[in-house]
């Protein structure tokens, strides 16, 4: 089918384009206060462990399986020293290494599986919220249903039944997250649509005799849009803690697949009993970092849209000289 | 009006702070409302009356500054601390919104919001006394008794904002402040609810202030009126007079551009009211002003007081020693580029 | 006022009986079904013909149902019975593909300026849309009639407007912007719902003389829905004046403001604030609100307001509860105590039911009931509700009360208007001289039946 549609908006030239983009943007310049450190602060931590993740192979000093270099093995659990910053652990690989690769494969899986659970779950919140009707019926009580479940004991039940399927891994781990997230994106799109689906310039849309896939798309689609970037950064930090949570219990990837932060706490857990603390500790922060750097980005993100949680800025006030006429008004 | 008002504003100034400069909502505005008088607060959107509403109660949006006074039983409102604003607020000063849904508690029966309001402002009462004050009050508002201990769900648009005016009469407040409170209701039940506030005076001696959009309502229910504009009262006096013999170009105009029964001609303002951030030099108005001079680019009018208890603010009631030679040439206006229209 | 220059017989919309009902939500066991509970007559069997060039006006309050009837002819709620014909050709039961076609030629002109642009839309993409969805124009045609579209609009030089958004825009001008939205396809009908409430004094001028100058310009038809008598009065050839659903009075302008006929035609009228320094507010207004769609009152839906009502008019429980409350608000506490007491639950009350028990209260007979309501009656003669009351028997423990059966009022022809009330209808007036003669002979009879109490 030919599309006419776009040809307006591939018309509009490239600086034009972008001029939208800084509209959108422009709250985020705006941000002041808790708001404004919140989010660079976040954005910030994010970054950083994108960037560790992007330079892996430049960064890390060793492979995450590397147990020997120079045909010699690495000492088994040495605390930090030179050599391993973040010491070895019991399999005489370098901790700071598998930080390095955990930080690929978290984001790998995580992101992988929020791509996933953003194609399929928006889509249908904007069709199940604008069409209603029985659809939409089936569509809310699946979906609740899937809601009730405890996101981790959903994911651990779906990562269990692949395994046998399609073998444990990178794959059945970003599967089970991608499922247990739908839902959430499902809700909030429907239920944004079903308000929009109402609004003035919605119906006048279908007055001017727009079909139902051009309204979707072009009204109400991006005044839909602007939920789901705070609601999927928020989404990754908890997708974070599923995985390693999967992870730590055995579900999750599988060690020779790559590092995984929550494999690694596992392993460590007899560890502490020792008093060998390097091997817990640093996965754990890392977990613990980039789930705080996105959740803090996700809650400025939500901050700086929403203009109700909006603080206007505190900006000083003049009064000025006093009245020149006061005198008068006696 | 020889009794003393009950409220004196005077060079009130409510600014507030937004990204793009700083918002002069009300700019150096004075009056007084006198023992059970009716004023009507009349201006189109924008103009700041809202803000001096409420600026008057001391309920300001955040961020706002304000300055000058409101003398209220010898003391400055201004001034004061919001504990005792709050205590004011309520048995002397009431308030009264747009929307009355929003300010009912949808799960609390009327009897007992009354119960709950008397009860935080006049601990003595016993709860006949409280009944019957209740139904009394609701009475005069014509909600029948039998219909005391319903939910505000049950009760229509127009019910509830009668409600809402019982709940703050019903503290016998010496001021009452009434900020578009029928503006979401159809033309009878806000006729009904006009002829209401119109009888305040007899039947409870509040004073009351009400703003308000609609110069139709202003006529016919206050007894003085004044005009605002940007910020700052443009006009003020005797309702009757004001609108039999306006004194400001913008009051005329106003009264002109209002499409009533009698309307045969369409008539409009050119251009749009100012932006509170960055108003025009000198007289606010000038820019739309067919009778703008050359002074009024250049200078702030000075308030000036007419027969009858008026004011006005505009140079073409003088003070004429305070007008150059030249002031007085007729203004080049320029062609208010057609972009500008509202 | 607007000349009107049509040939009577080029009817552009023909409404015939159309209704629109609304379903109510019930409760949730009937929702978890599916199933409905009751419904809303949002339009209740409203006829009239729009003539091509003329601007009609659909005048009402709240709950009239002037909305409903406006989106029904276009086409965006569906009718539940009735017709409506669009140039000839009938459009109720088109489905939405069909209807997309007939969409060029009628458009509609929303309330709220602020909120009828899409926000994410550019004001040359939302003006152009139209063109864009029926694929009529694109790439340089498309940018000229955009600009086009503006400038008639007022909205010029189009360059400073096309890139803006519909926040950089004051109300007024999104108001012009969604006009010239509604224009670019040159329909023929302009559906136009309060276009100017939203709008403040100074500006409103401006928009009804763009809206006026169109109309010369490129002859559009208008139907001109709105609560505002005054500017309609100004705008309109014809009026139509509608209260819950119904059309109870229409025709020329002159008629309707000089001479109305129908009680709430002049309760309106009267009600309207004037700038006029003279003038105060009106007193004699009829008193109570437009009442629950969902119950509309028996016969003539405006009975329980009107003071002209009679024995005809349709009267019920719930207006014997109207009386009794009226009453009691205006009483002293002691007194409405002691009254209150005499009756006891009055559910029956709130049932449209022309026969119905009023029970005594406890340690009360029948007989002090009654005692109660000639009390009310005698106290007030001017009510209306008494005029609708056949028979009131005391009995054991309560009072029967039968009511007049109610007549539903016909839209008739009165000079050049249409009206609908029972005032005006000879058959409806014969009726009640009848009744109120059965009501007499009954008291020369003996009146009442003799009180039937057991001891």
């Amino acid at each position: 089918m030919a599309v006419p549609a776009q040809a307006d908006s591939a018309r509009v030239p490239s600086h034009r384009r972008l001029g939208r983009l800084r509209r959108t943007l422009a709250p985020i310049s705006d941000a002041r206060g808790m708001t404004r450190t919140m989010l660079w602060l976040g954005a910030g931590i994010t970054l950083a462990f994108v960037l560790i993740a992007l330079f892996a192979p430049v960064i890390a000093p060793y492979e995450f399986d590397t147990f020997r270099a120079n045909g010699q093995r690495f000492p088994q659990l040495e605390a930090p020293s030179s050599d391993h910053l973040m010491g070895t652990n019991v399999q005489s690989t370098d901790v700071l290494s598998r930080i390095i690769w955990g930080t690929q494969t978290e984001l790998k899986v995580v992101l992988v599986s929020l791509f996933f659970s953003i194609l399929i779950g928006v889509p249908l919140g904007l069709f199940s919220g604008y069409f209603g009707g029985k659809l939409d019926r089936v569509l809310v009580l699946l979906m609740d249903a899937l809601l009730v479940f405890p996101f981790l004991l959903l994911a651990i039940v779906i990562a269990f039944l692949l395994a046998d399927k399609v073998g444990q891994g990178i794959l059945t781990a970003a599967i089970a997250i991608t499922v247990v997230y739908i839902p959430l994106y499902f809700r909030v799109v429907r239920n944004h649509t079903i308000s929009i689906r109402e609004e003035p310039f919605v119906e006048a849309a279908r007055a001017l005799g727009a079909r139902p896939l051009t309204v979707i798309r072009k009204y109400v689609f991006f005044n839909v849009v602007q939920n789901v970037p705070p609601l999927a950064t928020l989404n990754a930090a908890d997708a974070i803690l599923t995985l390693a949570a999967l992870g730590f219990l055995g579900y999750g990837i599988q060690p020779t697949d790559g590092a995984e932060w929550g494999y690694d706490v596992n392993r460590a857990v007899s560890d502490a009993a020792s008093g060998i603390w390097w091997t817990g500790l640093f996965p754990g922060l890392a977990i613990v970092l980039l789930v705080v750097g996105l959740t803090l980005l996700g809650e400025g993100l939500s901050e700086t849209i929403n203009p109700v949680l909006r603080k206007r800025a505190k900006v000083d006030v003049d009064l000025g000289p006093a009245s020149e006429h006061k005198a008068d008004v006696e | 009006m020889t009794d003393a008002p009950v409220v004196s504003v005077r060079d009130l100034r409510v600014y507030y702070g937004t990204l793009r400069g700083t918002v002069r909502a009300v700019d150096r505005v004075s009056l007084d409302i006198g023992a059970g008088e009716v004023l009507g607060l009349v201006g189109e959107s924008g103009c700041g009356k809202s803000t001096l509403g409420r600026g008057i109660l001391g309920l300001l949006p955040e961020g706002a500054v304000s300055d000058g006074e409101v003398l209220y039983d010898g003391r400055n409102l201004v001034t004061m601390s919001d504990r005792e604003l709050r205590r004011l607020r309520g048995p002397d000063l009431g308030l009264i919104f747009q929307e009355p849904m929003t300010r009912l508690n949808p799960l609390m029966r009327i009897e007992e919001h009354f119960a709950e309001t008397l009860k935080q402002h006049e601990s003595n009462l016993d709860n006949r006394e409280i009944r019957r004050r209740s139904l009394e009050t609701l009475g005069r508002m014509g909600i029948p008794p039998t219909r005391f201990r319903q939910y505000p769900h049950e009760f229509s648009g127009g019910m509830r904002q009668r409600i809402m005016i019982a709940l703050a009469l019903v503290l016998r407040p010496k001021l009452l402040i009434a900020d578009e409170p029928t503006t979401s209701l159809d033309v009878i039940v806000e006729a009904q609810i006009l002829s209401i506030l119109a009888d305040l005076r007899d039947n409870f001696g509040t004073a009351l202030l009400l703003i308000t959009h609609n110069l139709g309502i202003v006529a016919e229910a206050c007894d003085r009126v004044a005009v605002m504009y940007a910020g700052q009262i443009v006009e003020e006096g005797a309702a009757r007079q004001v609108f039999s013999e306006p004194a400001h170009p913008y009051t005329r105009e106003l009264l002109r551009s209002t499409i009533s029964l009698d309307t045969t001609e369409l008539h409009s303002i050119p251009g749009a009211p100012p932006s509170l951030i960055d108003p025009p030099s000198g007289c606010r108005f000038h820019p739309r002003c067919p009778e703008a001079m050359q002074v009024c680019a250049v200078r702030e009018p000075i308030e000036q007081g007419l027969d009858g208890g008026r004011r006005v603010l505009c140079w073409l009631h003088g003070p004429d020693t305070e007008v150059p030679e030249a002031g007085w040439a007729q203004l080049e206006r320029q062609e208010i580029a057609v972009a500008e229209e509202a | 006022m607007a000349v009107l220059d049509t040939v009577k017989d080029d009817v552009l919309v023909s409404v015939r009986g159309l209704k629109t009902y609304y379903s109510v939500r019930g409760s949730f066991g009937q929702r978890l079904v599916g199933r409905e509970a009751g419904h809303v007559k949002a339009v209740d069997d409203v006829s009239f013909d729009l003539y091509r060039g003329e601007v009609l006006g659909l005048v009402g309050e709240s709950g009239s149902g002037k909305t409903t009837l406006g989106r029904t002819l276009l086409g965006l709620v569906p009718a539940t019975e009735g017709s409506v014909t669009f140039e000839g050709e009938e459009i109720t039961h088109k489905s939405e593909r069909d209807l997309r076609a007939i969409r060029r030629r009628m458009q509609i002109v929303f309330q709220d300026p602020h909120a009828s642009l899409n926000p994410a839309m550019t004001i040359e993409q939302s003006v152009g849309h139209p063109l864009t969805i029926h694929r009529i124009a694109r790439g340089r045609e498309y940018r000229q009639r955009v600009a086009e579209a503006l400038e008639t609009v007022g909205l010029a030089p189009p360059d400073q407007f096309l890139e803006k958004y519909p926040s950089d825009l004051s109300g007024g001008q999104k108001q012009r912007a969604v006009i010239a939205r509604a224009i670019i396809l040159n329909p023929l009908l302009l559906v136009a719902d309060e276009p100017v409430s939203m709008l403040d004094m100074s500006v409103r001028a401006k928009i009804l003389e763009l809206m006026l100058n169109l109309k010369h310009e490129f002859g559009f038809t208008y139907l001109y829905i709105t609560h505002d008598l005054a500017t309609a009065k100004f705008f309109c050839d014809r009026i139509a004046i509608l209260y819950l659903g119904r059309i109870v009075e229409i025709g020329p302008s002159a008629a309707i403001y000089e001479d109305p006929k129908h009680p709430y035609t002049k309760a309106l009228l009267r009600a309207i604030p004037e700038p006029d320094p003279l003038r105060s507010v009106p007193r004699d207004l009829p008193r109570g609100e437009i009442p629950d769609a969902a119950h509309p009152p028996l016969g003539c839906s405006f009975h329980p307001r009107c003071p002209a009502a009679f024995e005809v008019c349709g009267w019920e429980g719930r207006d014997l509860r109207d009386v009794l409350e009226l009453r009691w608000t205006h009483m002293a506490e002691e007194e409405y105590e002691a009254e209150r007491s005499t009756i006891g639950d009055m559910g029956s009350l709130d049932t449209p039911s022309t026969s119905f028990r009023v029970a005594a209260g406890d340690g009360r007979g029948g007989s002090d009931v009654l005692a109660l309501l000639e009390t009310v009656r005698n106290e007030a003669r001017d009510e209306p509700f008494w005029k609708g009351v056949r028979n009131l028997t005391a009995a054991d423990g309560h009072v029967e009360v039968e009511l007049f059966d109610p007549l539903v009022p016909r839209l008739l022809p009165l000079g050049s208007a249409q009206v609908e009330c029972h005032l005006y209808d000879h058959e409806a007036l014969s009726e009640a001289l009848r009744r109120r003669a059965e009501g007499r002979a009954e008291m020369a009879t003996g009146g009442q039946s003799p009180p039937v109490e057991s001891s």
